[in-house]
Order: C-alpha cells, then sequence, then structure tokens
C-alpha cells in the first residue's frame, strides 16, 4: 500500500509515486498520483460511489476510463465563480487542491431521499414526463414542474459570471487527423513526412488511446504507450506539425471546417491568470483523417448499475496506467475476447477472478485457454443475471444463459464489455452515411459526403498490424491529394500484439429480455432500462427517433455512446424487425458537451459587438450627455444640466432650438457619394422623386421604396455638380442602402455608367438650428454667401467652416431655419468645439436624438422604421407629393399600383390629439373606433409617435389609421388597461403649419 | 462555414465575407409599368424554393462587394458552380452530373 490509494498496485501503472496530489471530494480528502483522473485517484482510494442517478437517484459508480463516461458526473469548483457541474471524473484530471462534489443527492451520497423514486419507479417508466404529468393542466406550473426541476437537475449551475477567458484561433492544413491512438499517429507521421501541413489531436492528455491498456501491443519492438509517446514527440517537433493534446473534435461542419476544443488550464492548481481556460480551433482541412476508435459497451442485465460494476477494457486503464486494482475480487461478464485480458491483468496483478462469465457457447481464443490456464474458472454459456449489493457491488447471480439454477458469486467489482462500436461520430458529423454491416453486426462508415477518411477501430478495421497498416496508407495518400509536391513518407511500423475489436452482443442479456420487470439499464445518464425500450414499442413507437424521444434514451449529454446500440436492437427485437429498418439517429455535434465560453470566446463584452461612436463623441460626453444605443451607434439622447430629469431637459432644449438656437450632432446619418454621367438617372430609377431636373447646388428630400411601392429608406439628397450627387440615408439603413443601390446598379441597370462609394464615416455632420443659427456659424464660414436670398431653404454649397473644406447644406429637420456642416471627419471634434464656444454664449444648446425626435414629430416628419414598418407606401404617410408623376419608370412604380395599395382601407399616417390636452399616448398603443364594442376589438390602427410637445404645451401623436385621410375631425378611442383614452384626428403638422420658420 | 468562389476575385474565401441575395435570374421586367399583376406577382413575390440544385444569387460584401450567380444543392449545401451576373445561366443536366462524383464508399457498404 501506498499513499496514493489502497488499491494503487506497487509497479504497476505509469504514473510516478513520488508525485503525489491531494483534492477532495465531497469535503474528505484523497491522495493521488499526478496524472491520475479523478475516476482513477478515486478508485485507487476505493471510492466507486459517486454518484445519483438522473430519474431514480440510485447510487452510481465508475463505468469508463474516457470521454464516453455517462455515469460519474460531478461538480468541481475552483472558486465561488467556477464552478462546472457535470464533470465526467473520467475525464478531470486531479491537481493539488482540486475540489470536486458529487451530484444529484440529498441529504447525503450514501442516504439520498430522493432514491424514493427507485421504488416508485412505476410512476417514472418511459414516456413518464408525457403521461403522468399531464392533468390537471394547472399543476404543471406549481406542482409538477418545481418538484422536477428541484429532483432531476443534475448539478447546480455557477451563480455568478465566467471570470476566466477562453481564446479562439483559426487553422488551416492539409490533413487534420482526429485521435491520436496507433491508427492517428501513423496516418499523421505518414501525412507528415511526406511534406504535409498536420494538426493532430486527442481529446487525452497524452497521445496512445487504446495503447493506454492494451499492454501487449508493441510498436516498432517497444511497449505501445511509449512508442505513442516518443511518435508524439517526434510529431511536435517537425515544423508541419501541429500536435494539440487535451483537446476534443467536437464538430464536424461542410466543406471540412471542423471544430476543436482545446481544455487550457483545468489540469492545472495554479494557472497563470493570462492563460485562457480553454481554446476554440476553428480547422480547415484538405482532408481530414479520423481515427476516433471504437468504444466498449456494457451487459445490459438486471442492477447493471451498481457501483463497482464498469467497463472491461477500464479496468485495464486503471491497472495499466494508473497502476490502481478496481477490485480485489473481480468477477467478468463478456460476450467477446477482449474481457479476458483485463482478467488476466487483474489476476496477474493480484486479484482474484471468481469467474469469467462468458455468454458464447464455445468461445475458442487463445485468451480463454490463458484464462484457464491462469487457473480463473470460466463459464461458458452463462449470463449474469443479477448484481447484489447497493452503494457497491457485493456479489453477481449467474446461470447458464438457457435456463438453470443461479449461482450467486460474491464479487467487489464486476467487468463487462458486450463489444466495441466503432466511433462513426465525426464521420457522420460530415454528413457520410454509416452502413450497417450484418456480419460483424456494426455501423461502419458508408457513403461519404466529404474529404475524409475512417481509419482503425472506427472503421471496423480489426487487429493492429491492419490498422496501422491501413493508417499509414491513409496518411500519405491524403498527403498527396491536398499536396501535389507531397513525397514518399518512407515510414514503416512494425507491429506485434494488439487486440481485436470485432465480436460481442448487442441487446438486453439472458434475465433482461421481454416480460422481465428488472432494471437493466441501457442508458445510465438517463436512467432508461431495457424495458422501457420495450414500453415505448408497446405503445406505438415504431421508428427509432420517436422511441429516442418517448424514453429519452441516448439523449443525455453523452449521447448515447454506449447505449444507443444496445437501445436499437432491444427495440428492433421487439418490432421484429432487422436493425437496419428500424435505423440508427444521427450524430450531432457536439461530439461531447462543449462550454459556451469555448463557442463565444473572445467575443463577450466590449467585443461582443462593436461600439461606433462620432469624432465628437468626447466633447459630447464632456457636455454632460446621456447616449443611447442606435444600432451599434452611442447617440448623444440629452443633455440634463444640474438638477433637470430627461424630461426638463428636453423641454427645454426643445424651447431653445424655437427660440434661439441647437446643435446636434448628425453623424451617424448614411452617405453615398453618387458619381458618373448617369448619376442623376441613376437616382431617379432608385427614389420616387424626379432627380434630373435637381439644379446643382440644391437639396432634395427622396423616398426609396422597393419594388413592392413601400418605403425602405429616406434622406436629403444634394447636387455637388452635373455627375455628382451627395446622398443621405437613415442612420440604421446607411449598409442596406448602399446594398440595394449596388444591387440595381451592378445587375439591373449596368450600363449605367455611375459609382457609388460609402463616406458614411468620413464626414462629420453637426446641425445647427434655430432662429439664430446664421448668426451663430456665419463667423466661421467662408466662401459662402449665407443669406436667405442667396442660400435658400433646400440649398447647398462647398466652402470652408472654421479652415477647414466644408459641405454645408441648407436644410432642417427641425422646421426651424437651419444648417448641416458636412466636414472631413478628423476636424469634426474641432468645429463642434469652436461653434459650441461660439454659441453657448448667445444662448445656444446641445440637443439630442430625443430633442430632434419631438422637434421633427412636432412638424409630422417621419422616421422610416418608427412611423412606417414595410407595409407603408409614399401615399399612406401622406407624401405622395414625393412621387414623380410624369415618372416613366422608377423602384416601385409598378408595385404602387396594385390593387391592395390603391384599394380603399389603408392605414395611413395621421395626427392625434389627445382630448385631455395631458395625456402622452403609449407608442404602439391600439386605436379602436367603438371603445364599446366587444373584445377582442377591431383594432383600425396603432400609434407610432407620441410626445409632449414643450412648444405647443400639450401632448402629439402621429398614427396609422384605416383610411386616416377621411377621418379628419373624427374622434377615436386608444383602449388602455385602466381606462379609454379620446383623440381627434388631425394632420401630422402640429407646429408652424405655415411653414415659415424654415425661411427665416 | 462554407468556402464561397468568387468568380470575380478567382478565389475560395469564408462565407463570413458574403452575403446570400435570393434566387437568380429573375430580371426585371423592362417595361415594368405595364406589366400584368400576376405578371409582377410572379416576378417579385414568387419563389422556386426547390430540394435539390438552385440557382441564387450572393454578393462579395466584404471583400470586392459585386453581386453573382451560384449553383448550389440546398441538399448538401455545396456548391456546384459560381459564375458572375450576367453570364448564361449553366446547363442543369451537366451541374447535376458535375455534382455526382462516384461516392466514395467506405469499408461498411459493401
Ligand atoms: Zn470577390
Amino acid at each position: 500500500m501506498t499513499t496514493a490509494g489502497t488499491n494503487r498496485i506497487a509497479g504497476k501503472g505509469r504514473l510516478t509515486p513520488a508525485n503525489t496530489v491531494r483534492f477532495t471530494f465531497d469535503g474528505k480528502s484523497y491522495t493521488g498520483l499526478e496524472g491520475d483522473t479523478l475516476a482513477a485517484a478515486l478508485i485507487a482510494n476505493d471510492v466507486h460511489l459517486v454518484g445519483r442517478s438522473f430519474k431514480y437517484h440510485r447510487p452510481r459508480g465508475i463505468l469508463s476510463a474516457g470521454p464516453e463516461e455517462p455515469s460519474a458526473l460531478v461538480g468541481v469548483r475552483r472558486d465561488a465563480a467556477r464552478q462546472t457541474p457535470n464533470i465526467r471524473a473520467t475525464v478531470q484530471e486531479i491537481h493539488d487542491g482540486l475540489d470536486a462534489v458529487s451530484q444529484n443527492r440529498w441529504p447525503s451520497l450514501a442516504f439520498d431521499i430522493g432514491a424514493v423514486n427507485d421504488i416508485g419507479s412505476p410512476l417514472f417508466s418511459a414516456g413518464f414526463y408525457y403521461k403522468t404529468f399531464m392533468w390537471p393542466k394547472v399543476a404543471w406550473k406549481h406542482v409538477y414542474e418545481p418538484v422536477i426541476r428541484n429532483a432531476a437537475g443534475l448539478g447546480t449551475a455557477p451563480e455568478e459570471p465566467d471570470p476566466d477567458h477562453y481564446a479562439g484561433r483559426y487553422a488551416h492544413c492539409d490533413v487534420l487527423v482526429i485521435g491520436g491512438g496507433a491508427a492517428g499517429l501513423s496516418a499523421a507521421l505518414a501525412a507528415a513526412e511526406s511534406g504535409a501541413q498536420v494538426i493532430l489531436c486527442d481529446e487525452k492528455p497524452s497521445f496512445g488511446g487504446a495503447l493506454w491498456f492494451e499492454e501487449e501491443a508493441r510498436l516498432d519492438g517497444m511497449d505501445g504507450y511509449e512508442w505513442a509517446q516518443q511518435t508524439t514527440d517526434r510529431l511536435a517537433v517537425m515544423d508541419n506539425v501541429r500536435v494539440l493534446s487535451r483537446t476534443t473534435a467536437f464538430g464536424y461542419y461542410a466543406q471540412n471546417f471542423v471544430g476543436l476544443v482545446e481544455r487550457v488550464t483545468d489540469h492545472l492548481a495554479a494557472p497563470e491568470a493570462d492563460m485562457p481556460r480553454e481554446r476554440l480551433w476553428q480547422v480547415r482541412a484538405k482532408r481530414v483523417i479520423i481515427a476516433a476508435g471504437a468504444i466498449e459497451r456494457h451487459m445490459v442485465f438486471a442492477n447493471n448499475d451498481r457501483p463497482g460494476i464498469m467497463l472491461a477494457a477500464a479496468a485495464r486503464t486503471y491497472l495499466n496506467h494508473h497502476g490502481v486494482a478496481v477490485g480485489r475480487k473481480v468477477g467478468v461478464y463478456t460476450a467477446n475476447d477482449s474481457a479476458y485480458a483485463a482478467a488476466i491483468d487483474l489476476k496477474k496483478a493480484g486479484s482474484d477472478i471468481p469467474a469469467i462469465v462468458d455468454i458464447r457457447d464455445n468461445p475458442d481464443s487463445v485468451v480463454v485457454e490463458e484464462a484457464k490456464a491462469l487457473g480463473i474458472r470460466v463459464l461458458t454459456g452463462h449470463a449474469v443475471t443479477g448484481a447484489g449489493g447497493k452503494l457497491r457491488v457485493a456479489s453477481m447471480s449467474v446461470e447458464p444463459k438457457n435456463g438453470g439454477s443461479a449461482e450467486v458469486i460474491p464479487v467487489d467489482a464486476l467487468l463487462m464489455s458486450a463489444g466495441w462500436t466503432p466511433s462513426v461520430h465525426m464521420f457522420s458529423q460530415s454528413r457520410g452515411k454509416v452502413a450497417w454491416d450484418e456480419e460483424s453486426q456494426r455501423f461502419l462508415p458508408g457513403t461519404y459526403a466529404q474529404d475524409c477518411v475512417s481509419v482503425g477501430a472506427c472503421n471496423g478495421t480489426d487487429g493492429l498490424a491492419e490498422t496501422v497498416a491501413e493508417a499509414l496508407d491513409a496518411g500519405e495518400r491524403a498527403a498527396k491529394e491536398a499536396r501535389a509536391k507531397a513525397k514518399k513518407s518512407g515510414v514503416k511500423i512494425k507491429t506485434e500484439g494488439g487486440g481485436k475489436w470485432a465480436g460481442g452482443m448487442i441487446g438486453a442479456g439472458p434475465g433482461a429480455g421481454a416480460g422481465k420487470v428488472v432494471k437493466a439499464f441501457v442508458d445510465y445518464q438517463n436512467d432508461v432500462t431495457a424495458k422501457d425500450i420495450r414500453l415505448a414499442v408497446q405503445e406505438g413507437m415504431h421508428s427509432i427517433e420517436h422511441v429516442k424521444r418517448f424514453t429519452t434514451n441516448g439523449m443525455a449529454t453523452d449521447q448515447g455512446k454506449l447505449s444507443n446500440l444496445h437501445g436499437l436492437a432491444i427495440a428492433a427485437e421487439a418490432l421484429d424487425r432487422p436493425i437496419p429498418k428500424v435505423g440508427l439517429t444521427t450524430f450531432r455535434p457536439p461530439y461531447t458537451p462543449t462550454t459556451f465560453g469555448a463557442i463565444v470566446n473572445h467575443a463577450r463584452g466590449k467585443l461582443f459587438d462593436p461600439m461606433r461612436c462620432t469624432p465628437m463623441h468626447a466633447s459630447e460626453e464632456a457636455a454632460g450627455a446621456v447616449f443611447e444605443d442606435v444600432g451599434q451607434w452611442k447617440r448623444a439622447w440629452y443633455y440634463p444640466r444640474p438638477g433637470e430629469d430627461m424630461h426638463a431637459a428636453v423641454n427645454r432644449e426643445c424651447r431653445t432650438v424655437r427660440e434661439v438656437a441647437g446643435m446636434f450632432d448628425a453623424t451617424t446619418l448614411g452617405k453615398i457619394e453618387v458619381i458618373g454621367p448617369d448619376a442623376a438617372k441613376f437616382l431617379d430609377l432608385l427614389y420616387t422623386n424626379p432627380f434630373m431636373k435637381l439644379g446643382v447646388g440644391k437639396l432634395r428630400y427622396g423616398i426609396m421604396c422597393r419594388e413592392d411601392g413601400f418605403i425602405y429608406d429616406d434622406g436629403v439628397v444634394g447636387r455637388i455638380a452635373e455627375d455628382r450627387f451627395h446622398v443621405t440615408t437613415t442612420t440604421g439603413g446607411a449598409p442596406r442602402v448602399m446594398n440595394h443601390m449596388e444591387d440595381y446598379l451592378q445587375t439591373e441597370f449596368p450600363d449605367l455608367k455611375v459609382w457609388l462609394t460609402s463616406t458614411s464615416e468620413q464626414w462629420a455632420v453637426i446641425a445647427v438650428q434655430g432662429p439664430k443659427s446664421r448668426e451663430i456659424i456665419a463667423p466661421f464660414v467662408e466662401g459662402i454667401d449665407l443669406s436667405s436670398e442667396a442660400f435658400p431653404h433646400m440649398s447647398m454649397a462647398e466652402g470652408k467652416v472654421c479652415g477647414v473644406p466644408a459641405r454645408v447644406f441648407r436644410m432642417s429637420f427641425t422646421g426651424e431655419a437651419g444648417f448641416e456642416i458636412n466636414v472631413p471627419a478628423d476636424y469634426g471634434r474641432m468645429v463642434w468645439d469652436t461653434l459650441h464656444e461660439h454659441g453657448k454664449p448667445m444662448g445656444m444648446c446641445l440637443y439630442g436624438t430625443e430633442t430632434m425626435h419631438v422637434l421633427r414629430a412636432e412638424k409630422g416628419y417621419i422616421i422610416v422604421g418608427q412611423d412606417t414598418d414595410g407595409t407603408v407606401t409614399p401615399h399612406d404617410a401622406g407624401l405622395s407629393w414625393a412621387v414623380g408623376k410624369k415618372k416613366t419608370d422608377f423602384v416601385g412604380i409598378r408595385g404602387l399600383m396594385r390593387p391592395d395599395i390603391v384599394a380603399k382601407g389603408r392605414r395611413q399616417l395621421v395626427g392625434l390629439k389627445v382630448k385631455d390636452g395631458r395625456t402622452v399616448l403609449e407608442e404602439g398603443a391600439q386605436i379602436v373606433a367603438d371603445p364599446k364594442q366587444a373584445v377582442p376589438m377591431t383594432m383600425i390602427g396603432w400609434v407610432s409617435s407620441s410626445y409632449w410637445s414643450e412648444n405647443c404645451g400639450r401632448p402629439i401623436a402621429m398614427a396609422l389609421v384605416e383610411d386616416g385621410f377621411e377621418r379628419m375631425g373624427d374622434t377615436l378611442y386608444v383602449p388602455m388597461p385602466d381606462r379609454v383614452i379620446e383623440v381627434e384626428v388631425t394632420n401630422t403638422v402640429f407646429f408652424d403649419e405655415e411653414g415659415g420658420r424654415l425661411h427665416g | 462555414m462554407l468556402l464561397i468562389h468568387c468568380p470575380y476575385c478567382e478565389e475560395e474565401r469564408p462565407e463570413l465575407e458574403f452575403r446570400h441575395a435570393g434566387e437568380a435570374h429573375i430580371a426585371r421586367p423592362a417595361d415594368i409599368a405595364s406589366i400584368s399583376d400576376e405578371d409582377f406577382a410572379q416576378y417579385f413575390f414568387y419563389r422556386d424554393n426547390p430540394k435539390g440544385l438552385t440557382f441564387e444569387r450572393w454578393r462579395h460584401i466584404h471583400g470586392c462587394a459585386r453581386f453573382f450567380n451560384a449553383v448550389r444543392d440546398t441538399v448538401s449545401d455545396k456548391f456546384v458552380t459560381t459564375y458572375k451576373t450576367g453570364e448564361p445561366k449553366p446547363d442543369l443536366a451537366e451541374a447535376a452530373n458535375e455534382n455526382k462524383p462516384q461516392a466514395k464508399k467506405g469499408r461498411g457498404s459493401k
């Protein structure tokens, strides 16, 4: 006995006895060895009971020694924020201070109240969710769901945000090799020595795959595992190879795009702060070699879930790699040869093997003879029909498989092997079609959909020599296909020994067959028994997809790596149909559970989405602006002064703009420079308005429709020269308008000589609006006569402002006389600051988007996307004047003639006057003609814009109302939860109806 | 993530650089203002949505910014070919054949 556990066998395993590690499980401290998984270290300390099952709360142990583990799920905790539930104990490496806890038990692992579910289990049989908890409906929310959530949750989610960071990388290679056992290493070596760029990954901490436990395998004359380490070292130093351990290929996507996740720090006691916890690799490979191996299946018999019952090869891993004997009195139940090796290894290491129970009648193999020669009792044609013990297996009941008297054999561990299932997950994810191989009773890669190839056990290749030969050939071929200049690798590998992967059984064993009510587990993680699957068939589920959903077989986080085939075979037997006719479900990513952290990696927090700021942002911030998000933009919303709330600030800003002047950052507007001899013709086609005759130096408000006639965007267009226009779009519409224009230019009107350039980021735009706007900007403007006569409303000119080149627009989105000054973005802040400094003593204020919204609404100017919803035509919006009557073509011309568009009953944009003069309507509120009608009422429209207007001294609103233009003066109603608000239909101009202020 | 061959850049680039732009080979009628309601509906509203080979438009929006056409299999997601705007529709039968190389058979399909 060493300090690292009572079950540690001196002289066995590859770990160094001096390198001890202290860890805790459920608060108790244990010692393991560096290189142990949590599972290995617990078994070394004779702990087999590690959790409670999902549905029945049955005591559960460790089933496997790898990522396929369905049963030994624990919580691992580093600190308060770093608590990860459902970690497979067979994957988690121990480190000093590792703190693991069992899950799904209360109050303690050994005494769990939820275990009454096991006794009351008829309630929880297949389909129990569908049947038991359906009625009465109200009970679901208040009774069933809380109870189920409380009882059935696996593990506890952390309550704090994840403090770790995760990295992401893209990689390209000639050959990606998935899996680093004998097959993967051989393939990678052949490809690498042929000159290909190779990435090799394996989910375990070190390479070798089955060589971890296959002690008799020898490659190039050395121990298989040792060969694997030397080969890895040889590959790792090659410039053309990247070797990734602890790296799982979890998803195989289109065109050989494979997602890998590398676990960087979970095995470290004290990771450096700058290390990512995990790293996502997005690999594009010219060729993929899948060397994923095979997964051993369990035997399906009564109480096959008792702690201490595990897969035979897992026991070999614990013994041959970790130096841990899983028991002192170990029974073996098998349907193939490979479990014999486990018995032989354990026997040689000093464990007692009371019996090998072989379901086959006449197994004919050297290992059988070898076992007998060691004095092991071999019972052929026998079955294990039950297991004794509760928190740990204590015995196995053995019967002749065709009936007879049972013998109870005491054991403290029971190994089982039903055979090996080729891991076709990645192949299936690549959209390859698996095919049933009748002879070996396995699903194997059938038709390939991508440039990949499967080698070794996942391809149904049995034997080490055959595997290595196939892998070397595949590696060399992949290199040649990916790289014309690939040379011959010259790699040769000598092999001796090695196990076979063929043979075995699928489905339930004797004692768990039809008519038996025992709990013989097929799916450990979801607590699905053989009986559940038969019940599903009995209740009418005839396809494996239905059986799967009804029973939840294979639907847990392990995705049925052990259970799928058994489930399928039991269903096929119950249906009396051949297995391939019942079907295998498709495998989907991820292969094993993958963290969201790895998937989003850098794209969180500030890096989730770009933040766009205008050049004047810092000045606005300094002026106390409150910002709002408009798409990716940060826009100044309002500028509160001390003591002001939003309402007060906006009221003051609104008044000041109309009484004196205000300055507004309009930089976020989209801007497109349209250049070329056909520029006017192009705009004439893209906008409803006529553009051919727009004079140089003039502005026009334009509406853009789609072909269906609905408003798509709007903006002011200025003609800089005969062949040059400055187009503005809405803030949110900038990219799509550019796309829309490019689409027509490139594909419908390619003969037009026009070039489009997005200039949204190039110009800073400063709007100065109000009676004093001219006075404020005049001292800084050179080369432009700003007088109303020379520069009337809707004019534009190029000149200089504050000494820098500028395009000055005389225009208004407020109804006041005003200017929009465009200067190169880099000068934006300087011009803004200069004008602000000058205008402030004159009474000018800064105003934000909220005031902009109110002022434009006072004038009835629409905002596309607020007062339109994609079903509003220019006519509906009261903008018929903007549709060129004489034009013979423009985008939307035909759409505007459609019967539904010209029919009566369309929703039209009108103003609403709230009769009480006080209530600000809710935007989005519905409008009815008769408030006394029965619910549900007939709604005839909705409120699109609504504000308190300080300038009008009352609330104002716009709404889309059925036949609104014909309802002027009518009274309509806005029903709210607590009352009905009376409104009068008006036009949409609430302030300065004659529009005289524009021209001041 | 798909790789898409841009016929203007003449190379395969990742899908992130592209944007889908609807069905291809639907020309805007030259006399659009005078076509019937039915013809307008066919032009603007109706789309094929086939299972199998489809003709569609893509734009290399974060690259050369050009619109182009593609033939893609909606079942396998595989691009059969891409070609420039204005070039004729490729022969479907030929494209279908090209799209069906003898699928590689694995050990499981004897
Ligand atoms: Zn391109």
